[in-house]
């Protein structure tokens, strides 16, 4: 896809779906374009960054009022080693603010529809994000993932999008939403292309002390590694009530696609899907709660009343979680079950080698379902928010389509770093099958 | 049951009148949810700060040019700014 093109393509779409919050005027991501590298591996690649991320002289709001005029004075890393890849960013996606929702409609800038039904949502909170490069407005997207804000939009728009192992990609210049589970991530069309993407934005970054010195392999060259003898692990309960039955039959039938590649398939038992989601919704919303903090309107952004409700209901949560009285039943509580839940992933792991889950329980909501419920819009991420807690990456790829013809996505799940594993297997599924090459009349 | 209005206090947040009842039942909402927790049993392992293992990140005390901004680049965000310096609410009398 080249520049002229995306620019096109927003022309034609953006006002209909509303992925993006800012466009990059055309001639600035021309102009950089004359100063790139024509050898760098991402020459002149359009893409896309969900609003959460600083760009040094381009406007960045995290999708709330608080920033509407914030210009930031320094960028991101994951900016700066796209730029040197010669990757040209062209505009800043829409988002539930702070990070705050599964759906993007928690935005002061407009909720984004779904590509492939516009009275639904494309998910979030990387919404604007997913729905962009389904939209061909961008080759692809940086998202960023606390507790399914990739994987649920990817799924939800039948795009690719990689939840990397926390510490795997430096978080330098994301806006904070939770940061023990916060995660930075490529979203594309392709296994392959996520691959490629993250070959260049992982790594050690000494403006992150938790970015990890794990060396980096080549996820490309691993891609058409045989694996097969792999183990992937289908988790009983991540497949019992709650989950929609088109969903489950598209799993069953993708784990049958991937016995025939030569993986084993075995059922494991990972029961903590319920009790996970407890946990993160006690601990994201405590560290938002001091994370947002800093908002208070003196060095930068606008008054704290600017917050939306979601937002505030969030806070609250975590002041509660935390206070005086109750940080031991609650805050303290969720930290010793985050415990409990790293040591199923490990067990479950003890038998496997990779686990395949659904996204989300549902396909994509109509407009509107989510923002009014907050109980159904925290069991949109039911399937997602343990993988944060316990640090592992996990791919969201296109497994198929309802009989509304709106796309389900799954998840394989990895171990701690083992990032190539998962791209791999599902490389070789894209091979295989036709669902990712799929998109939407818009 | 919760007060909100003390929790905004306590959040430095000034919800408008409509917004109590929703956020009421909103943060209530949560917390009904997490009583599922109550029936884990957790007296046999410890709590979970993060999950990367690192200890002691350190870097030696050098400036990194880099990474600082002028006055004016601090400021340029600044709703009020004086003389180069943030201007902030009185809070004394």
């Amino acid at each position: 896809m080249t520049i002229e093109e995306a620019y096109k393509n927003i022309a034609q779409y953006q006002p209909i779906i509303n992925a993006l919050i800012t466009l990059r005027d055309k001639n600035d991501a021309l102009a950089e374009l004359e100063s790139a590298d024509p050898q760098s591996p991402l020459y002149g690649v359009p893409y896309v960054m969900k609003d959460g991320y600083v760009t040094r002289g381009i406007r960045t709001t995290a999708a709330s009022k608080m920033l509407d005029t914030f210009i930031p004075p320094y960028s991101a890393t994951v900016y700066e080693k796209l730029k040197k890849a010669g990757a040209i960013l062209i505009g800043k996606a829409n988002m539930d603010a702070w990070g705050h929702g599964a759906s993007t409609e928690n935005t002061d800038y407009g909720v984004t529809k779904n590509p492939w039904d516009l009275s639904r949502v494309a998910g979030g909170s990387s919404g604007g994000s997913a729905a962009a490069v389904i939209a061909g407005m961008s080759q692809f997207a940086i998202g960023e993932d606390t507790g399914g804000s990739i994987r649920n939009p990817a799924g939800w728009t039948n795009i690719t999008g990689l939840k990397v192992t926390y510490g795997r990609v430096s978080r330098y210049g994301a806006i904070a939403y939770a940061s023990s589970f916060d995660t930075v991530g490529p979203m594309a069309r392709s296994v392959a292309e996520v691959a490629q993407l993250l070959s260049i934005m992982a790594g050690v970054d000494p403006y992150d002390g938790t970015s990890s010195p794990e060396p980096v392999p080549d996820y490309v060259s691993f891609l058409n590694k045989d694996l097969s003898g792999t183990t992937i692990g289908m988790p009983i309960e991540m497949f019992s009530k709650g989950l929609n039955s088109e969903i489950y039959e598209a799993i069953k039938t993708a784990a049958t696609e991937f016995s025939k590649l030569g993986f084993n398939i075995i059922d494991v038992s990972l029961p903590i899907a319920e009790i996970g989601l407890a946990t993160y919704y006690l601990i994201a919303p405590s560290e938002t709660s001091s994370n947002l903090a800093r908002y208070d309107g003196v060095r930068y952004g606008g008054k704290r009343d600017l917050f939306t409700e979601e937002t505030m209901r969030r806070i609250m949560i975590g002041t509660f979680a935390l206070s005086s009285g109750y940080s031991d039943a609650y805050y303290h509580k969720a930290q010793k079950v985050r415990t409990i839940l790293m040591q199923s992933y490990a067990k479950a792991f003890s038998q496997c080698d990779v686990l395949l889950m659904p996204v989300s329980p549902t396909v994509a909501t109509k407009i509107g379902d989510l923002s009014s419920d907050p109980l159904a819009s925290m069991m949109a991420d039911l399937y997602t928010t343990t993988i944060n807690q316990v640090g592992i990456p996990s791919l969201a790829l296109p497994a198929g389509f309802s009989t509304e013809g709106l796309p389900i996505g799954m998840q394989l799940v990895g171990k701690k770093f083992d990032e190539a594993t998962i791209l791999a297997i599902g490389h070789q599924y894209q091979l295989k099958t036709d669902w990712h090459t799929r998109s939407p009349k818009l | 049951m919760t007060d909100v209005q003390h929790l905004a206090k306590l959040a430095n947040l000034s919800p408008t009148p409509s917004l109590i009842q929703p956020l009421q039942s909103g943060v209530q909402t949560t917390l009904d949810y997490a009583k599922i927790l109550g029936s884990v049993d957790v007296s046999h392992v410890g709590v979970t700060n993060e999950i990367t293992g690192l200890i002691n990140v350190l870097r030696e005390d050098q400036i990194d040019q880099s990474r600082t901004f002028t006055q004016a680049q601090a400021l340029q965000n600044a709703p009020k700014s004086h003389n180069g310096f943030f201007m902030v609410d009185a809070i004394l009398e």
